[in-house]
């Protein structure tokens, strides 16, 4: 009775770490529509910052697959 | 947890991280560190295959390449441009590392999308090796073309006085995170999107959803082509960005 | 490393899944399923690490080695040939420039030559033509000149003719009427008659 209470509880942590990712959805679609907003006002510049994007994609993207990463320990490994 | 979930015999199996596992190569049971496993096949296959587009399809210098050598040329200038644009002319010194770090990595993503291949970059003892050694030899990079100087890097001169202490706080617990950062990225996304394939996998057993399921792995698999090149892209991306901190520590 | 932990499973000759999963570490279940994330698997970091280590140092020498310096060799033998080539273009192409120039400077040459052989001829023709007029000149002179006598020779034979005739038929109608005729007188009588 104590595991299931304790199993629960993981499962439960894991779905609310999983929330972690759908932001991390909403920044990466941020970085890619602010750049291209801007990369549609100026083209001759854009060309030059792909790199600064995929940067921050990079940085985005981590924050949603630490929590990922959460959802796969309290699933797998607690 | 998982090992209830396996123990069931009818309805869905999800084995999501089975793929994962690590087998010994020619039978037997203990892993020990020299034995020769499913990863070290994998390794190997991603040296021959490296070997391949590198070598074999160079072999004969031609002026107008081949197909495969327009590729190994394409590798080569695309990281050679990176290096150059992102760590400035005295990072191309560190090209040879940066080129074997991006063509291991992009080699073993891609290799892992075959069928019943192993993700040798899916492993975070892997890519915390990985990191780890670019976080070791950038340190030790900056404070030897720099000398104290390197400190300057987490001593902001733009910002206010009273601000600097608190910022210096805040770019050491940066500079240490990175390496954690830079190898959970990788193995994460590698893991997730095997992961999330196997699960689509799972639900294909089921008749009714099967369809669906065949083609949300399709999805999946078109975006993990996809990841696999971003990954090794920001990986070597930001091996060069930890580069030019520590070759121009000043911001 | 990993063979500290996996040294106590070593026994052998022993069957049987469950035994058999007992001896491949803690992170397999009995199903061969994994138990918990593959990932942190402490057995299995060691192995992983020795061989990333072996694979990047392959790795770094066949590209440092091999891969890189003949690539970059390919690629500025290849900016050389562009170079190269480029030059050569450049080349052909002042050639190309320098030779349409000679051909227009042939070309007017050779016209103001056709006009010079043109106007040469002209006059070479002209100069035959006032020639052969001048010659045909000559020639209808003199035969014209040549006609002229001739018909003053025939005129003048035929007034001799005439005169003859007079004097004989005169000296005919003379001796009709019966005189004798002056061969002298008639004549002279027939001259002043004649010429009157």
């Amino acid at each position: 009775m104590e595991g299931s209470i304790v199993e629960m509880g993981a499962f439960i942590g894991a779905g609310l770490a999983s929330v972690g990712m759908g932001g991390a959805a909403i920044g990466v679609g941020n970085v890619v529509g602010n750049f291209l907003s801007g990369a549609l006002r100026n083209p001759s510049a854009a060309a030059g910052q792909t790199a600064t994007m995929f940067i921050g994609i990079a940085f985005a993207e981590a924050l949603g697959i630490f929590s990922f990463l959460v959802a796969l320990l309290l699933m797998f490994a607690v | 947890m998982a090992t209830e979930a396996h123990g069931e015999g009818g309805g869905l199996a999800f084995h999501p991280m089975d793929q994962f596992i690590i087998k010994p190569l020619f039978g037997g049971d203990t892993v020990s560190w020299y034995t020769p496993t499913n990863a070290t096949l994998w390794m190997a296959i991603t040296v021959l295959v490296i070997a391949g587009i590198l070598i074999v399809g160079t072999s004969r210098r031609a002026v107008v390449p081949s197909r495969s050598q327009s590729v190994a040329e394409m590798a080569y200038g695309f990281i050679h441009k990176m290096v150059e644009d992102v760590a400035g002319k005295d990072g191309l010194r560190y090209f040879p590392y940066i080129m074997t770090i991006f063509m291991f990595i992009v080699t073993a993503n891609f290799l892992g999308l075959i069928p019943m291949a192993f993700t040798s970059t899916s492993h975070i003892g892997v890519t915390a090796v990985l990191a780890i050694a670019v976080f070791v030899s950038v340190t030790v990079i900056g404070f030897v073309k720099n000398g104290a100087g390197f400190l300057n890097l987490f001593w902001i001169k733009a910002a206010p006085l009273p601000l600097r202490p608190i910022l210096a706080i805040i770019e050491v617990i940066s500079y240490f995170v990175r390496p954690v950062s830079h190898s959970i990225r990788l193995a994460g996304n590698m893991m997730a999107g095997h992961a999330v394939i196997k699960v689509f996998a799972a639900f294909a057993a089921l008749l009714a959803i099967s369809p669906f399921a065949v083609l949300a792995i399709t999805a999946m698999y078109a975006l993990e082509l996809l990841v696999a090149f971003i990954q090794a892209y920001v990986f070597t991306i930001l091996t060069c960005v930890y580069l030019k901190d520590a070759l121009h520590p000043s911001h | 490393m990993a063979t500290e932990t996996t040294a106590g499973h070593g026994i052998e000759g022993v069957q049987g899944s469950q035994l058999a999963s007992e001896m491949a570490g803690s992170c397999v279940n009995a199903d061969g399923g994994a138990v918990g994330l593959p990932q942190l698997c402490g057995d299995w970091m060691g192995n992983q690490i020795f061989w990333l280590i072996v694979t990047l140092v392959v790795t770094y020498f066949i590209l440092a080695r091999i891969a890189l310096p003949r690539i970059a060799s390919v690629l500025s033998e290849r900016q050389g040939t562009v170079t190269n080539d480029l030059a050569a273009a450049e080349d052909l192409r002042a050639r190309s420039v320098e030779a349409e120039e000679a051909y227009n400077q042939a070309l007017a040459d050779a016209r103001t030559e056709a006009q010079a052989i043109i106007a040469q001829n002209k006059a070479e023709m002209q100069g035959e033509l006032n020639e052969a007029i001048k010659r045909a000149d000559t020639e209808i002179a003199a035969k014209t000149a040549e006609s002229e006598k001739a018909i003053a020779e025939i005129r003048a034979s035929a007034l001799e003719n005439v005169q003859q005739v007079a004097r004989e038929t005169a000296a005919e109608i003379v001796a009709a009427f019966g005189g004798t005729a002056d061969e002298a007188k008639v004549s002279s009588v027939v001259n002043s008659r004649v010429k009157g």
